[in-house]
């Protein structure tokens, strides 16, 4: 029993139960349409590559995953999110296409520089709209939501001008790599590992991760015990551009183009919501990345499983707004109080038997 | 410099003067389009720029209304405020129409609607666009003779729907269905795909899993969604096109769709034809010469098939060829 406690009370139960919650649904409807129950989490390997409903949960839920990383410093960091994320990853995609292919050039076979080249500068552009959030929201004070505002409408058309209002497509198997397979892997499973990992490591190995949160606890204290609190939350926004920039490139790799109107489309509201199923507060201050991590994760098992199952998609936003509110109505302060609250209650009236 | 000035602004004048004496015998023409989201768009304003040029007597004033339904109002009304002679609307939304068409009518400005529709007014002269509902029932049509001539014994159906709601999901969905019904097809499923490859991509992993070994064609209800389909089943090991296990099929056909069918892994497309403008520029000389023109208008769309195995098919008792594709065609087709 106070092994159980002790793993409730542990910061992460919550979103990793929510997660096993969601999961938990492909496995009561296996059993209902009398297949092998298991089956969501069956993991094969066909054409030398893994297969299976787990690996396109984690394959799909890269992006959020990726972005979830910058997003989670800059709530904690600076109280507000970064809505310019999808825009930013359409236009770091369209920027690197563009590159790639040539200026209106609508469908290019043969890539007119080196693919890392256009790679590093797409990702780059991504990094130049975060030190325009950050130096917007950090040296200019302007509220995130406001800064980042600008870059939310105006990135994607940034995009679409550098494109010629063109989708453009590269037809050259290089570029396929991103969105494609490293080894039997899909390779943006490898590459959220490797941004996950490096920003953990950075966090715990420097001082980074308390400085953030300290800033996010209270910015004026945090000045005067000595931390540069404006380059800090600007370093956040870029951090988070940096983020953006990786996911717009794996995104337009996945699909070998640079489709500027559908890119990241409402892919801020899923980093923001998985921030908050990780458990971290929108108000900023103390955070957990992997937290946000699984919060990304498992807003695309629901969306995996609402296509396992079939729902209706036209209907999928109900159930998916349905199970969000459910998890985000678990985690929130007052039901865990009263929660505890109970608990207490029982174990006292234990005492007084 | 106040002189040089002086010349230049002289010039300016007489030069606009001389511009605006030729303006008179050009036939005004204002186009208030959706915007520029995807290759069909871009053929769309491309061909109205090129058939309502100065060459050919149209003076055209083209606003690109970047899917903002407010801005388009907005255009309309400053047509009428420029007192142009006709109004092309592509309308962003079906509905909210009455109060500008019925100012345009005031103004004696007629209006000819092409591609979406209008559904809460009626105070047009004509409407041009595409029929989808055919379009759904050309694909069934076409399957309906390419199974038989295949020897296909079992046709188990799944379907990568278009954006909910849009007329042209609807249609086609509906046309389809409407074969499908008769000939007592099995639809496995229907997915909304958002006409974007990503949402073709990631309905097509699902079935992959789901409907594993179970289904002999995939229907895509535009190209994007067609090349999503294409990547995921090209990871799920699952063969396509003519010599494949699984024929897939697409609706729009623009150049990469009719290159990929002529690569041969589509195996038919249903043609959404976007170069409204000739028909609209026919309808726009009906009118000049004082004729009423038919309210509905469709275009003339193809059928494109990779093998030549059905020729013709016969859609609401009407015969209408299936073509080709080859190197040829290809290189003839205009978008």
């Amino acid at each position: 029993m106070s092994n159980l406690k002790k793993l409730t009370s542990k910061r992460l139960f919550l979103p990793i139960f929510c997660m096993i919650l969601v999961m938990m649904v492909n496995i009561i409807f296996d059993l209902a349409s009398g297949n092998f129950p298991f089956s969501f989490f069956t993991i094969s390997t066909r054409n030398g590559v893994l297969y299976g409903r787990l690996i396109d949960v984690l394959n799909r839920g890269s992006e959020i995953a990726i972005l979830a990383i910058g997003m989670t410093l800059v709530v904690s960091a600076s109280a507000g999110t970064d809505i310019s994320v999808g825009s930013v990853m359409s236009l770091s995609a369209a920027f690197c296409c563009m590159l790639l292919a040539g200026f209106g050039v609508s469908s290019a076979t043969q890539l007119q520089m080196p693919l890392i080249v256009g790679v590093l500068a797409g990702i780059l552009m991504g990094c130049l709209c975060g030190v325009f959030n950050g130096a917007l929201v950090a040296y200019l004070n302007v509220q995130p939501m406001v800064a980042t505002l600008i870059l939310y409408s105006a990135a994607r058309a940034i995009g679409l001008l550098l494109c010629n209002n063109l989708i453009v497509y590269i037809r050259d198997d290089s570029f396929k790599f991103f969105g494609g397979f490293f080894g039997p892997v899909p390779t943006p499973i490898v590459i959220a590992v490797i941004c996950v990992a490096i920003m953990s490591v950075i966090l715990k190995k420097t001082a980074l991760g308390l400085y953030i949160q300290s800033v996010g606890i209270n910015k004026k204290a945090s000045r005067i015990a000595g931390l540069n609190s404006e380059r800090i939350i600007f370093l956040c926004y870029v951090i988070c551009g940096l983020c953006a920039g990786i996911a717009g490139i794996v995104n337009a790799s996945r699909i070998s183009s640079a489709d500027s109107n559908n890119i990241g489309l409402s892919y801020e509201l899923d980093a923001i919501l998985s921030v908050a199923l990780g458990g971290n507060s929108l108000g900023g201050g103390k955070f957990s990345l992997i937290g946000s991590i699984i919060g990304a994760y498992t807003i695309q098992a629901i969306t995996t499983t609402l296509f396992a199952i079939g729902v209706s998609t036209d209907q999928a936003p109900v159930y998916k707004a349905i199970i969000v509110i459910i998890i985000v109505a678990i985690q929130a302060p007052p039901v865990s109080a009263y929660l505890k609250q109970r608990a207490a209650k029982k174990a006292l009236a234990k005492g007084v038997n | 410099m106040k002189k040089v000035l002086g010349v230049v602004a002289c010039a300016a004048v007489a030069t606009s003067m001389v511009m605006g004496a030729n303006a008179e015998d050009l036939i005004k023409v204002g186009f208030a389009q959706v915007g520029h989201e995807s290759d069909w768009r871009t053929a769309s304003t491309k061909s109205a720029q090129e058939v309502f040029s100065e060459e050919n007597g149209y003076d055209l004033q083209f606003v690109d209304c970047d899917n903002d339904s407010a801005a388009q109002l907005e255009a309309v009304r400053g047509f009428i405020e420029q007192d142009v002679d006709y109004i092309i609307i592509d309308p962003i939304v079906a509905t909210g129409w009455d109060t500008v068409l019925t100012e345009c009518e005031d103004a004696g400005i007629p209006v000819v609607v092409i591609d979406r529709t209008i559904d809460d007014s009626d105070k047009y002269v004509s409407w041009v666009g595409s029929n989808f509902l055919t379009e759904g029932k050309a694909c069934g049509e076409w399957l309906k003779e390419y199974a038989a001539a295949k020897g296909m014994d079992e046709v188990n159906v799944l379907v990568i729907e278009g954006t909910n709601g849009s007329s042209a999901q609807i249609g086609r969905t509906d046309g389809f269905k409407e074969v499908a019904d008769a000939e007592g097809w099995t639809i496995l499923d229907s997915q909304d795909g958002d006409f974007t490859q990503a949402g073709g991509q990631e309905v097509m992993e699902s079935y992959c899993k789901s409907y594993e070994g179970q289904f002999n064609v995939v229907i895509c209800q535009n190209d994007n969604e067609a090349f999503g389909a294409m990547d995921a089943m090209k990871a799920a090991g699952v063969s396509y096109g003519p010599e494949g296990d699984v024929v897939l099929v697409s609706f729009d056909g623009n150049k990469p769709a009719m290159e990929s069918l002529l690569a041969g892994d589509l195996t038919a497309v249903f043609e959404c034809n976007p170069l409204a403008a000739p028909t609209v520029e026919a309808v726009l000389q009906q009118l000049q010469a004082g004729e009423t023109p038919e309210k509905e208008t469709y275009m003339v769309e193809g059928w494109f098939a990779n093998e030549d195995v059905v020729s013709s098919i016969t859609i609401d008792g009407e015969e209408q060829p299936v073509t080709q594709m080859t190197d040829e065609v290809l290189a003839n087709r205009a978008y």
